[in-house]
């Protein structure tokens, strides 16, 4: 078992940054879990075995989704990219494009917001968010 | 740029970076609301207000025949911290230097934090936010001026809770001098009190300067709601030829959904 979600000493690592290492690489996870299943549901004749998988690729469905709300909670610039793009009519490039140019357009500063949680935001904000379970 | 207008303080990046730095380090140990209640967010500066789903009498419909009501939300406050950081001390920062006097930024870190523990355990009722202690369906235990006794009231506190059927985790929430009291504290025999409480509760003990007395309450989700606006920034004011000012920012609402999940201790000592 390595440690290959870092891509930086994990020591060196705010444990925020870290938490969101983790939730990335869970979110990839999932992700090609839903292509699996994909790909055995296209080539599977046995109808309870597709009944099977289809309720498994359900779950994955439900945990990417979950893995990228947080993600997104945490990175402003990136939740209003994916606003503008995610559940939208019309062109998907066109969408992502527009909508990409109306967050640096607000921000002013063109970064796009890619610096790490746990630095300042380009909102901003400190990244403190939420800090539930850790008492001092 | 945003509303922060960050860009233009005339400081470096770096400069700015010993700044949040400074203002990160120097809130979180004291942001007990966080530890404890769910944290939705941050919706952005633009967010308003919270859906309570709830509406109210609009006074009669526009025509005849025809009803109305209205939408209650919870607006969100905002809370708002200055400071001044000397510019030949961001100058010092830049050159490299490890003691840069951050004692305004500090002591602003300090109000903010204790004004959201504040807010949302005592409530601030001009702005409409209901806190912990004012929303609790329980009695409050009254505690006693001894720290090894604690434990007890704890017990107590999650007797009625587990009675009320709300399930744990729990944590507690110490005002300043009972957390120094308690973390001081040994029972007969020795053993900490701090550790006797953490086994009870089987969650942590939250450090909370604001809060008048002790709060216990569930963890288990759902209950005390902490929704943000625009989280905790620093923001850009203005600057004269000796110092740039700043200000500490957040907006929130807060809500607790479950008045029978937290049980207050009142008394003497904390």
């Amino acid at each position: 078992m390595g440690f290959d979600q870092y891509h930086e000493p994990p020591e060196e690592l705010p444990a925020e940054t870290r938490t969101f290492a983790r939730l990335a690489t869970s979110l990839i996870e999932e992700a090609e879990a839903i292509s699996w299943y994909q790909q055995r549901l296209a080539v599977e004749p046995d109808a309870a075995a597709r009944a099977i998988m289809e309720d498994a690729q359900g779950e994955e469905f439900k945990h990417f989704s979950m893995d990228l709300e947080y993600l997104l909670r945490r990175m402003p610039d990136w939740r209003g990219i994916a606003k503008g793009i995610l559940f939208q009519e019309g062109d998907i490039v066109e969408r992502g494009e527009a909508a990409e140019a109306e967050v640096l357009e607000e921000n002013g500063d063109g970064d796009g917001g890619a610096g790490p949680p746990g630095a300042a935001s380009s909102d901003g904000s400190l990244g403190i968010g939420g800090l539930k379970g850790e008492g001092l | 740029m945003n509303h922060l207008l960050r860009e233009l303080a005339p400081i470096s990046e770096a400069g700015w970076q010993l700044v949040d730095d400074e203002a990160r380090e120097r809130l979180t140990p004291g942001l007990a609301v966080r530890r404890l209640a769910d944290f939705d967010g941050p919706r952005g500066w633009t967010y308003s207000a919270t859906n309570t789903g709830r509406v109210e009498s609009a006074g009669g419909g526009p025509v005849d025949g025809v009803t109305a009501t209205q939408r209650r939300v919870l607006p969100l406050i905002e809370l708002r911290a200055d400071f001044t950081v000397s510019r030949a001390e961001l100058r010092d920062g830049d050159r490299g230097a490890v003691d840069v006097d951050f004692a305004s930024l500090d002591a602003a870190a300090q109000r903010m934090a204790l004004a959201e523990n504040t807010a949302v355990f005592h409530g601030f009722q001009t702005a409409g936010m209901t806190g912990i202690c004012d929303a609790c369906a329980h009695r409050p235990i009254t505690l006693g001026d001894d720290f090894s006794q604690y434990p007890r009231y704890v017990a107590k506190a999650v007797e009625l809770l587990l009675e009320a059927g709300i399930a744990g985790p729990y944590g507690l929430a110490l005002g300043s001098d009972g957390y120094t009291g308690v973390v001081e504290t040994t029972e007969h025999g020795g053993y900490p009190v701090f550790e006797h409480l953490r086994h009870i509760l089987n969650g942590p003990i939250v450090w909370a300067p604001g809060v008048g007395g002790a709060v216990v309450l569930s963890l288990r989700g759902g209950d005390f709601l902490f929704e943000s606006g625009q989280d905790l920034s620093v923001g850009y004011d203005h600057h004269d030829a000796d110092a740039v000012h700043f200000y500490i920012e957040e907006s929130f609402s807060f809500r607790v959904a479950t008045p029978e999940a937290a049980v207050t201790l009142d008394g003497t000592g904390v």
